[in-house]
């Protein structure tokens, strides 16, 4: 699903060079569920941000199901993005001004989708992170755990090959972070690839796969044994 | 542009914003408004003084006899120059084609006037019928003088308006006679005066007739003569001023006057005036243009930078679309037809608002020198789009700018 060779990124920032990802060889094979660990400066999100196609590598090849991603211009990856990907964020980042519903239908309607059939859908996906009666509310009278669930809803409506989250449980208490896995680990046994990144041991144990970066390299990449997130709820 | 989801989305933007939504329109609709306001006065003082000046002919030469002032040819100064029916017949027939309507003055100032039990004391003067258009006066009722009222100096009056309210109340005054001092004169005529009540309170004799009976014998106090008006406002003038000129010229010879006293006669050109006149109106709407357009720079300026918050605010939103699969341009059109929809209806609805209110307000104000404000719907409407277009320009900036940040630093931003 998603092959990375050699993948290098740096940050110019005045007259100093940041070498952030320094050769990354990286392959996802569909189905997966992965968590990216590191400690903050790793490279961890700039990866994320690079397979996200929000941000674009300076060497390297980066395919996703197929798709050389390389120069694209906004317009396609704008494309790509609303196809292929589906984005969690630590800060949530919904609209705060569009209910629940509203806001999981957005990417539906950048597929140029009807409204009647985008309210279905968005019906449907909030239905099935729980927060079917929530339709209507907006983000800011929801709680964290009820916001990341709308987002996730959001992530899924548009139907995309990959999720890929950043820091899903950042701003979470434990209790609401476990039942936001345990909705993650359900949704990725339904077949869907799944990409965290999070720094946090015990979010990552509850993925398959363990890929660790250290000063912008792989040191570490193993499967481990998957904690169940319900069982510690 | 018309697509039908596009507009919903707008819509529920609009909505769930409405205080942005409404700072926006206010400013955009004041600023119309104000606009509107002060061009419709402007239109209105100009209509005023125009109209307060058009009372009499504006190409109207008077000229007025006075005192010597300087020693000439032998004779002392401090000489009183009279004019007599000779002065004024040698100048019509010197002129004759340049002149329109002429008349000549024998005026008594205050002169008591009598019918059966009401008296009032009115300005009397002897005129030739070409009084009428130098006057600028409307007959209500009856006739003016004619050339055979003063061939056979008739005794026939015609009234201004104030003095028929004063002596014939509800009566009606044609036929009836009037005595002034004692002399009785049929009234033919009732006038109305663009001048005003002044104007109106004066009763008018034929020349000979007033002569004869006020021991004038032909002398006359003063003599107007209007030009026929060339369509060139600058030729007109220049025309004027030579006839002026000349008949000043002619008079002096004529009366043995020093060419350089200036307060022997005095010859009043209104062709002078009347261009000091149109000076003054372009003056006034020059202030009100610059206001206005004051107005709009301040207004555009003000949309301008409402603009630019919005984008701001909306920053981390754009970010978030374009991660959902949002194209870059698709974003600026949405920004830009929300801007153009929002200030264009407001400005619409400024401008009616303003239009209304002067259609409402307008007939209402009671001053000579404000009439009938009024805007030109044209001009208007031309401010409205420059509105839009300003604040589409000034949204268009800033959105395109925000389009084209990577998605990952919009979203960072708080």
């Amino acid at each position: 699903m998603i092959e990375i060779k050699d993948l290098h990124k740096s940050y110019h920032m005045g007259s100093n060079t940041l070498h952030v990802l320094k050769g990354i060889n990286f392959n996802v094979k569909e189905g997966e569920l992965v968590s990216i660990m590191g400690s903050s400066g790793s490279g961890k999100s700039t990866l994320l941000n690079i397979l996200g196609m929000l941000d674009e590598a300076d060497t390297g090849d980066y395919t996703l199901d197929g798709f050389a991603i390389k120069n694209l211009n906004e317009k396609i990856a704008a494309n790509y993005r609303n196809k292929f990907l589906g984005f969690i964020f630590q800060s949530f980042n919904l609209i705060n001004y569009k209910s629940a519903l509203d806001n999981v239908a957005m990417p539906l309607y950048y597929q140029g989708m009807k409204r009647k059939e985008r309210v279905e859908k968005a019906a449907h996906y909030l239905e099935k992170v729980g927060l079917a009666d929530w339709s209507h509310h907006l983000p800011n009278e929801m709680s964290g755990g009820q916001k990341q669930r709308v987002a996730i809803a959001r992530a899924l409506a548009s139907e995309p090959k990959v999720l890929l989250a950043d820091e899903p449980t950042g701003a979470l208490d434990t209790k609401t972070s476990y039942e936001v896995m345990d909705l993650i680990q359900g949704i990725n046994e339904e077949g869907k690839t799944i990409l965290i990144v999070t720094h946090e041991p015990d979010i990552a144990q509850m993925t398959k796969r363990i890929v660790n970066l250290k000063d912008g390299l792989i040191i570490n990449d193993t499967k481990v044994e998957q904690v169940r997130a319900i069982s510690n709820v | 542009m018309f697509d039908i989801e596009r507009w919903q989305e707008i819509f529920e933007t609009l909505r769930k914003n409405k205080l942005r939504t409404f700072l926006t329109g206010l400013s955009v609709a004041s600023g119309i408004f104000i606009l509107v306001i002060l061009l419709g006065f402007s239109k209105g003082i100009q209509n005023g003084v125009t109209s307060q000046f058009e009372r009499d002919a504006s190409n109207l030469i008077s000229i007025w006899p006075g005192v010597t002032t300087k020693e000439y040819k032998g004779l002392n100064p401090g000489r009183y120059i009279q004019f007599k029916n000779n002065d004024f017949n040698t100048i019509s027939r010197k002129y004759n084609d340049e002149i329109e309507h002429e008349s000549a003055f024998y005026t008594i100032w205050g002169g008591l006037v009598n019918y059966k039990n009401e008296s009032g004391s009115y300005r009397i003067q002897g005129v030739l019928p070409g009084n009428q258009f130098i006057e600028n006066a409307d007959i209500g009722q009856g006739r003016f003088l004619n050339y055979s009222d003063v061939e056979d100096a008739k005794k026939v009056a015609v009234i201004g308006n104030r003095v028929k309210k004063d002596l014939f109340k509800d009566e009606d005054p044609i036929n009836k006679d009037i005595s002034v001092y004692g002399i009785s004169y049929k009234v033919v005529g009732v006038f109305f005066d663009p001048g005003g009540e002044r104007d109106e309170s004066k009763v008018f004799l034929p020349l000979t007739s007033a002569q004869r009976a006020f021991n004038g014998a032909d002398e006359i106090r003063n003599m107007m003569f209007t030009l026929k008006m060339s369509d060139d406002y600058n030729k007109a003038a220049l025309e004027s001023a030579a006839i002026s000129e000349a008949i000043l010229t002619d008079l002096k010879q004529k009366h043995i006057v020093d060419p350089d006293d200036t307060s022997a006669i005095r010859v009043n050109n209104t062709m002078e005036e009347a261009k000091k006149i149109y000076s003054l109106i372009s003056t006034i709407s020059a202030v009100f243009w610059f206001v206005g357009i004051g107005t709009i720079i301040a207004g555009v300026v003000g949309v301008g930078n409402i603009m630019l918050i919005i984008v701001k605010e909306r920053t981390k939103e754009i970010g978030i679309r374009k991660a959902l699969g949002a194209q870059p341009m698709s974003i600026v059109g949405m920004i830009l037809q929300e801007s153009v929809f929002v200030t264009m209806f407001s400005g619409l609805f400024g401008l009616i608002l303003g239009l209304g209110l002067l259609e409402i307000v307008g007939p209402l104000i009671e001053s000579d020198f404000i009439q009938y404000p009024q805007v030109d719907f044209n001009t208007a409407i031309t401010t409205v789009f420059i509105l839009v277009f300003a604040g589409a320009l000034a949204g268009f900036f800033p959105a395109y700018r925000a389009a084209q940040i990577k998605p990952i630093i919009a979203l960072r931003d708080e």
